[in-house]
């Protein structure tokens, strides 16, 4: 058994492919809460990214997500994971292969929180130790201390702990592909918002192929690479970056299902570094105030940009305020916008300009740098429905200078 | 009232006869919890057995102990089997139902992760439905073998061979109201009951600590 781990080890990541899968069930079965309907679905997951099924209940999101693993079997088409039909493989030995978490987790009452996070490898036939080792190893990476966790069981921990035990677990054996169904749908929102960030930053690190269903939209924009929108029917209306959803939904029913906000949301996506800065009038510290003040004149902006030695923004000056004789000083400079990075996201500048009662906000690099104002306008501009996600993009490369 | 000095004659009779209820409500519960472990997992699986199983165990537990001793003589005769066969068919009624509810209330989302994580019908059964029954089959076990201590004082009633302490609740009845006697196989025949339920409690806390583990109020 221990011979297959370097095989696991060489790929990480899975392709996951349906080509026309449909799941049809029996009008008599149909009931509230019943597994949906899947039609036709089509479409292929890139190794390494994140893929999200989302779209109402009864849309068949989760159909097609246990379909993977086949803890439900398709009517007909195939699921071809690195171009193997699943149905060619045993359902247990497939299904150890696959991380799988759920909303209410499924923690074993009975066994401690080690012992869970070892289930897949114990299945696996791994020796005591490796499991033990793999268990402490995997709950330190999702922020548990094994020394305090290990030996409890799941009934002591919190509902957020528990989600993260999950992940960890479906984690043990490193598995190329994870199949999450609304993880984070039990939680409350702050800790749901926690525990996002922290699987984004798992991600990051381990960037496996995942499958992850969820019917909240906004989960979906935040954590997809690809976002698959489903219809009731099992019909996949869109498949495409979130970005793409937002800016150009392909139906009426996406756009509805994204929201009359989808314009805000995109406000979460962008960043300040893909929007076109404007130029402003600047002086350091120091320098003749005359020469400044005729500057601002010629500007239709009517404040000076004040920056220290370094260039780094000390505050603004309103242009009738600035002496016309000797030097600029520091304590002229006023209450300054908010400092911005170019990773900012455009809901975050927004609201940091709002806070401020500003129209502008201040961008720097790393070090604190001057680099560009954002106005209110560059923010309406980006957002603007015709501007699509290349037009963005283009944007971006623009103002990098 | 009591007649110390009879006691004191007959202690070595008490403690046979207190060995010998222990073996017989030790072996009816043994079998009866083998019988009943069969038949709760054919109606777990099978849950259109469930109802005629249960059904069946509920009938046989109505039957009057009394008649079903009777009854049996004319066929096992004056034998432990005799003793045996309405001490293992009352168990069951208990013994099953508790068995299949303990199988019953695994959570829907444990043994979908079971599933889905790859256990094998058998490894899902033994490693994960199992042991979460236990608390609900420790719970049947002791109803059955309080229920089944009790019963035992009446095999005396077949023959002087069996009986356990009934033998002396029996004998005693006989001589007029013995109470001396009567009260030596009362007395021990309760403790006896009472002794086994605190056996099975100190059990289960040792097989199943999770099942104590305290919920703490933690925040994530």
């Amino acid at each position: 058994m221990p011979q297959q781990m370097p095989e696991q080890a060489a790929r990480r990541a899975a392709i996951v492919q349906y080509e026309h899968v449909s799941k049809s069930y029996a009008t008599a079965k149909l009931r509230r809460g019943a597994p949906g309907a899947v039609n036709d679905l089509s479409l292929t997951v890139p190794a390494g990214k994140i893929c999200v099924l989302v779209g109402p209940s009864g849309c068949g999101k989760t159909t097609s997500l246990k379909m993977v693993n086949r803890l439900i079997e398709p009517t007909s088409g195939r699921i071809l994971i690195d171009g193997a039909d699943v149905a060619d493989r045993d359902a247990t030995e497939l299904r150890r292969e696959i991380g799988y978490v759920i909303q209410q987790v499924g923690l074993f009452p009975h066994q401690t929180i080690g012992a869970n996070v070892a289930v897949v490898p114990r299945l696996l036939g791994w020796p005591a130790a490796r499991q033990r080792a793999r268990a402490e190893e995997l709950l330190s990476l999702v922020g548990l201390d094994p020394a305090l966790y290990r030996d409890r069981y799941p009934a002591q921990l919190s509902g957020g702990e528990r989600q993260r035990v999950g992940v960890a677990r479906a984690l043990a054996a490193d598995p190329p592909l994870m199949l999450m169904d609304e993880p984070f749908g039990a939680v409350d929102p702050i800790v749901r918002e926690r525990l996002q960030n922290e699987f984004l930053r798992l991600q990051a690190e381990l960037a496996k192929t995942i499958l992850f269903v969820t019917h909240d939209i906004d989960e979906a924009i935040k954590l997809g690479d690809l976002v698959a929108v489903m219809q009731v029917g099992g019909h996949l209306e869109q498949f495409a970056p979130p970005a793409e959803i937002l800016a150009a939904p392909a139906s009426e029913f996406v756009a509805d299902f994204v929201g009359a906000d989808r314009g805000l949301k995109r406000l979460s996506l962008t960043r300040v570094g893909e929007v076109a800065l404007q130029p402003v009038v600047t002086a350091r510290v120091g320098d003749p105030a005359g020469e400044a003040r005729a500057r601002t004149f010629e500007d239709p902006f009517p404040y000076l940009l004040l920056l220290d030695p370094s260039d780094r923004p000390i505050g603004w000056v309103n242009q009738r305020h600035i002496p016309g004789t000797g030097t600029l000083a520091a304590s002229l400079a006023t209450p300054m916008s908010p400092l911005l990075d170019r990773r900012t996201t455009l809901k975050d500048a927004l609201s940091m300009m709002l806070d401020a009662d500003v129209q502008t906000g201040i961008v720097v690099d790393r070090a604190g740098r001057l680099r560009g104002v954002l106005t209110v306008e560059a923010i309406a501009a980006a957002l603007r429905p015709s501007a699509d996600p290349d037009g963005i993009a283009a944007g971006a490369s623009g103002a990098g200078a | 009232m009591i007649d110390w000095g009879w006691l004191a004659g007959h202690l070595d009779a008490i403690a046979y006869r207190t060995a010998q209820h222990v073996y017989l409500a030790a072996l009816g519960v043994a079998i009866g919890f083998a019988i009943s472990f069969v038949l709760a997992l054919v109606a777990a699986r099978h849950r259109a057995l469930y109802p005629p199983i249960s059904a069946l165990a509920g009938i046989l537990y109505t039957i009057p102990s009394l008649a079903l001793f009777a009854a049996l003589i004319s066929i096992t005769g004056f034998s432990v089997v005799t003793a045996e066969v309405p001490l293992v068919l009352y168990t069951l009624v208990i013994l099953v139902r508790n068995i299949v509810a303990g199988l019953d209330g695994v959570p829907a989302e444990v043994l979908e992760a079971a599933d889905g994580m790859g256990h094998t019908r058998r490894q899902r059964l033994w490693r994960v439905e199992l042991p979460l029954a236990v608390p609900l089959i420790v719970a049947g076990l002791r109803l059955a073998t309080v229920s089944t201590i009790g019963l035992v004082t009446i095999t005396g009633t077949i023959s002087d061979a069996f009986g356990g302490l009934g033998y002396f609740i029996l004998d005693g009845y006989n001589r007029g109201n013995f109470l001396t006697e009567m009260y030596a196989g009362a007395f021990p025949s309760i403790l006896l009951a009472l002794g086994a339920d605190l056996l099975f409690v100190r059990a289960q806390r040792r097989v199943t600590p999770w099942a104590n583990a305290r919920t703490v109020e933690a925040t994530s």
